[in-house]
């Protein structure tokens, strides 16, 4: 059984984002909200997996298809923004004489 | 299970999501955080497409040059206002894929066991979160009403419908063959989706996406499950509990409970208060307030949401500019849950270059503020209402605010005598102290940044 191991990984994987967003200054809270949003898009790996499979159904293909398109979306535009806001808070310090 | 280089390049991007996240909790390492992030992502893509199981590439270059050609727009084009809103539509997408793939996954296999009851609990969580981020999408867009709907029997109603999806998504871990059941279920997570926001007000919308995005985080994680996939549990797991927690700070800042912000309803006892309107307010003209304003010795600016739709920012720092110049004390106090986002007033002061330094938290600004000469409220409304403090039976009772109260003079930057989002009225309008200067946040910030820098800098 592999599962056990998929729960350690998960416990383990759990507490690891409890103890690192506990210590997020609230500033940072709404790009931190995006990133890991975007982190979520990870889910492009099954959809890429699905929609690449030698002998697919239509029906694999297209809801894979679907699938790899949304998760892209998410992903890009989670990033990029995140960024974008991040970009905003650097700046400040030179700025101001 | 042999050893080869994709499962390595998983395992080194699981390391760049831990250090993505670990990089966000400081300004000064947060882009690194991104980039950590991005790479993760890349690295996890590219080990999918170098397994052997992947074949046919036409579709999936088709889906990521399309998904692509979605995303940039979305997220460059989006003004930093709408952030909230971008986020929602986005875990959508998210939540949208990974359902989707529970789908396929199910009519491809139908499993038994344990690997069904990942995908049930994938497409579940996936499906509602759909739906519901959607909704989300529409309440702070304010396509829809933002206002809760309630109705008798709302709850046992809601939790009926969410009770017979998990039974039928118990039965299909049991009979997996019976496909027609797998639609009926699906349309149940997707009508709870939807059950569950048409409750909430738009005052707790940020609380309910950052719960929606722990959800999404899950159903990867579940994906993970079902796949076998170490990678997709890591990440989701992640994503799952910051979430989580990111809602539990939030509902802790508006002393509400978890419960209360997922049934509560809030704002519906409002219409009792509807008797008494025309009560008598002071008004100001820019002149008068800029004059104030100028000779005050101490300024609290509190933003709110006003500031965010009226883009003011930019015109606020020029206004703090030129009262610093004067010798004035200017601070901005952030409201934990000031905006639509935690951290919303921070972005859009940062944008604007506000020094860092000057915005105070709620609980180091309190203290401060019966020593205060003048508090501008602008565009915010709930985070500074006392009936929080004084009345018991308001529906934002207990929830802390910033005491603008207290200070010498209140002016309050508002378009008109509306009430906030939780949908009630304020009574730190009518006190005796209070001007309430009516007028677009951002002309009527340029028209005090005008009389403060013509007469005499």
């Amino acid at each position: 059984m592999n599962y056990e191991f998929g729960f350690y990984v998960f416990m383990l994987a759990a507490f690891l984002g409890f103890e690192l967003i506990r210590k997020v200054s609230p500033l940072l809270h709404t790009p931190l909200m995006s990133l890991t949003n975007a982190i979520a898009s990870i889910s492009v790996v099954g959809a890429i997996l699905i929609s690449g499979e030698k002998d697919a159904s239509t029906l694999s293909r297209v809801l894979g298809f679907i699938a790899v398109v949304a998760a892209t979306t998410n992903l890009v535009s989670g990033y990029l923004i995140t960024d974008r806001m991040l970009k905003m808070f650097k700046k400040r310090e030179p700025a101001k004489k | 299970m042999n050893f080869g280089v994709y499962q390595a390049l998983y395992i080194v991007s699981a390391g760049c999501f831990i250090l993505a996240l670990k990089w966000m909790s400081s300004p000064a390492t947060s882009r690194r955080g991104v980039l950590s992030g991005e790479l993760g992502m890349l690295l996890a893509i590219v080990a999918t497409l170098l397994r052997h199981e992947v074949v046919n590439f036409e579709w999936i270059a088709a889906g990521l040059i399309l998904g692509s050609a979605i995303g940039v727009p979305l997220a460059m084009l989006m003004p930093m206002t709408h952030v909230p809103q971008r986020t929602a539509i986005s875990q959508a997408c998210g939540a949208l894929a990974s359902a989707l793939i529970g789908t396929a996954e199910y009519f491809r296999l139908k499993p038994h066991g344990f690997i069904m009851g990942a995908l049930v609990l994938e497409t579940l969580l996936g499906f509602l979160t759909f739906t519901a981020s959607l909704m989300a999408f529409g309440k702070l867009q304010e396509v829809l009403s933002s206002r809760p709907i309630t109705f008798k029997g709302q709850n046992i109603f809601n939790l009926g419908i969410l009770g017979v999806a998990v039974v039928l998504g118990g039965s299909l871990v049991v009979h997996p063959e019976n496909t027609l059941v797998f639609p009926v279920f699906v349309g149940l997570a997707l009508l709870f989706g939807v059950l569950m926001i048409i409750p909430i007000g738009g005052a707790d919308m940020p609380t309910v996406v950052a719960l929606l995005n722990s959800y999404a985080g899950l159903s990867a994680c579940a994906m993970g499950f079902a796949l076998d996939n170490k990678l997709l549990i890591i990440a989701g797991a992640l994503d799952g509990s910051s979430g989580f927690i990111l809602s539990i700070i939030m509902c802790r800042a508006m002393n509400r409970s978890f419960t209360n912000v997922l049934f509560g309803g809030f704002g519906q006892l409002q219409t009792s208060a509807a008797g008494q309107e025309a009560r008598p307010v002071r008004s100001a003209s820019p002149e008068e307030a800029a004059a104030i304003l100028g000779d005050a010795r101490s300024v609290v600016i509190i933003p709110g949401y006003g500031m965010a739709v009226a883009q003011a920012q930019h015109k606020i720092r020029e206004l703090h500019d030129l009262l610093v110049k004067r010798g004035v004390d200017v601070k901005f106090a952030i409201h934990p849950v000031a905006g639509r986002m935690p951290g919303h007033m921070n972005v859009l002061l940062a944008e604007a270059d506000v020094p860092y330094d000057k915005l105070v938290e709620m609980e180091d600004i309190n203290s401060e503020m019966a020593m205060t000469d003048v508090s501008l409220i602008v565009g915010a409304n709930d985070i500074v209402n006392p009936a929080a403090l004084n009345d018991k039976n308001s529906p934002i009772a207990g929830m802390p605010i910033i005491d603008a109260f207290k200070s010498r003079t209140i002016m309050v930057i508002k378009r008109g005598m509306s009430p906030g989002f939780a949908g009630i009225d304020n009574e730190l309008y009518y006190m005796d102290k209070t001007l309430m200067l009516f007028g677009d946040a951002k002309t009527f910030v340029a028209g005090l940044v005008k009389e403060l820098g013509s007469n005499h800098a």
